[in-house]
């Protein structure tokens, strides 16, 4: 019993020293940002390996999204004879939802685990001590513009994913199941706002880019520097920030959008 | 040098653990300017550890380090990067940046630290590369170097901003009989053209007797002896002539401590 207690109380404690170096480890990131105002192309680099080359999976996630959206949305808004509304329900679904949450949880799957194992291997090949003892610190000068850029990427990613999404539901809805061209897109301007709808959704997407980002970097550096290290830190990357996405996506979605 | 100059790196009572183990007991080290000094001992006596305690990577528990005067572990976080310009470090891996090419390695301290036009930065690296013998590998990622092409690239990145000393931690290691001749000339001419001091952590005897201007021998967490490497031969200490000469047997022994083998035998099944 004693034993039992003991390892539970070991284990919290792990978790919250854990946290705790987290949280050190990315204030002394995020000190290393106006140096990056003088090196804009380590950014910029980052933001092509993060961003760009994340681009075909968003891209091509977000139309078959929006497509089963469409279908699905369809069927059911037929029933009540509110078909016409169905260019709402797609956006509505994509913007506030579905674009952040997808794209997050791609995001993790696609550039996170990269992050991770990128920096997990620098540091069980010793370059980032190497560069410790060179004076350069590997915080400024490796985590803090790829934890920058994971935050630009992310809500320009999930922008594209909301408007490629909504272009498959259109094709669906409009070019397949015959609902009203003019009825899609004028019910869906409506009623789209932009400081309730569009600007809650980039916050969310800005929100998981920080922590997927943030996951992901941490574990790399964190992780033991060995060959199994790396594989576990790279799994915990991924199913930590889902998790967290999902979390934190609900307390979003109740201070935004409760009443 | 005179004997009683202020050495470059004092190490007074170090004492460090990992956990429940102790890697250092009270050493006391002293590197002096403009010599090679090697650290010897057995794996896992804490060599490696000791150059991350120099370069600052590590805190001691107890007892003070000074480089150029300077204590290492009161510095603040700015004050220890500025030491560490000063200080060049070849690890055993190399350690070089996978995604850069020799020549962008080189650059690499030269381009962080300074604001040096890039024609600068290139006659700046051909030389330091021209030193180790490489000038024409410039181009070659480090996935396309040899185990000792890779060293002598960390060795060039070292000396790349003029350091008052470098450490090597294991250059010898797992080198053939060329490699290993080219670095050992290597160490030994750039530490004396350059005027640099160099701290040089191996357990390889014979290479680093012969260019070690002075010896420590370090064993289960203590100094065991020091001096040139022609006191060490001639030392009387067991332990010592044992290392030396690498002896399969004698204070250190053969067998990793174990039951009586005849019983170990009779005992039937495993226990």
């Amino acid at each position: 019993m004693m034993d039992k207690l003991q390892q539970l109380g070991a284990a919290t404690l792990g978790v919250i020293e854990r946290l705790g170096r987290g949280h050190i480890f990315i204030y002394y990131a995020i000190k290393g940002f106006p140096a990056l105002a003088l090196r804009p192309n380590l950014v910029l680099a980052q933001v092509f390996s993060t961003g760009v080359l994340s681009l075909i999976i968003i891209l091509v996630s977000g139309l078959f999204v929006g497509m089963v959206l469409g279908l699905q949305g369809y069927n059911t808004l037929v029933d009540f004879g509110a078909e016409e509304s169905l260019g709402v329900m797609v956006a509505l679904s994509l913007v506030r939802e579905l674009g952040p949450v997808v794209t997050a949880l791609l995001f993790a799957g696609r550039a996170g685990s990269a992050l991770t194992a990128e920096i997990g291997l620098m540091k069980s090949t010793e370059q980032l001590s190497g560069m410790e003892m060179m004076a350069v610190d590997p915080l400024q000068r490796v985590v803090a513009p790829r934890f920058l850029a994971g935050a630009i990427a992310m809500p320009l990613l999930a922008a594209m994913f909301s408007a490629v999404g909504v272009m498959g539901g259109y094709f669906v809805g409009v070019g397949l199941l015959g609902v009203d061209e003019g009825a899609f897109w004028s019910q869906m301007q409506a009623s789209v706002e932009i400081d309730e709808d569009i600007i809650n959704g980039i916050i969310k997407s800005f929100a998981f880019g920080i922590v997927v980002t943030w996951i992901a970097v941490f574990e790399g550096y964190d992780c033991v520097p060995t060959s199994e290290g790396v594989s576990r830190a790279t799994t915990r990357t991924v199913v930590h920030s889902s998790l967290a996405v999902l979390g934190l996506d609900f307390v979003l979605t109740a201070l935004m959008f409760g009443e | 040098m005179a004997e009683n100059d202020e050495p470059l790196v004092k190490i007074r009572n170090l004492h460090f653990s990992r956990g429940d183990r102790k890697i250092f007991d009270g050493v006391d080290i002293d590197i002096q300017k403009g010599r090679i000094t090697a650290i010897m001992g057995p794996s896992g006596t804490g060599k490696t550890t000791l150059l991350k305690l120099i370069g600052g990577q590590l805190r001691p528990d107890q007892g003070t380090i000074h480089v150029d005067g300077k204590h290492v572990h009161k510095l603040s976080h700015s004050q220890l990067y500025e030491l560490r310009k000063r200080m060049g470090m070849l690890f055993q891996s190399g350690a070089l940046l996978t995604d850069i090419n020799v020549y962008d390695n080189v650059a690499f301290p030269i381009r962080e630290h300074t604001k040096l036009s890039e024609s600068i930065i290139r006659h700046l690296v051909l030389m330091k590369l021209h030193a180790v013998g490489l000038r024409g590998a410039r181009d070659l990622m480090p996935s396309e170097l040899s185990g000792g092409m890779a060293r002598r690239v960390a060795l060039a990145r070292a000396i790349a901003l003029d350091p008052m000393m470098i450490m090597f931690d294991e250059p010898f290691t797992g080198q053939d009989p060329i490699s290993m001749g080219v670095l050992v000339t290597l160490i030994r001419s750039l530490n004396d053209a350059l005027d640099l001091t160099s701290i040089l952590v191996s357990h390889d005897v014979q290479e680093t007797a012969s260019i070690a201007d002075y010896i420590y021998v370090i064993s289960e967490g203590k100094v065991v002896e020091h001096g040139s490497s022609e006191t060490l031969q001639r030392s009387s200490s067991p332990w010592v002539k044992q290392f030396m000469e690498g002896l399969p047997d004698g204070p250190v022994p053969f067998h990793y401590p174990s039951l009586d083998y005849a019983d170990d035998l009779l005992t039937g099944s495993r226990p």
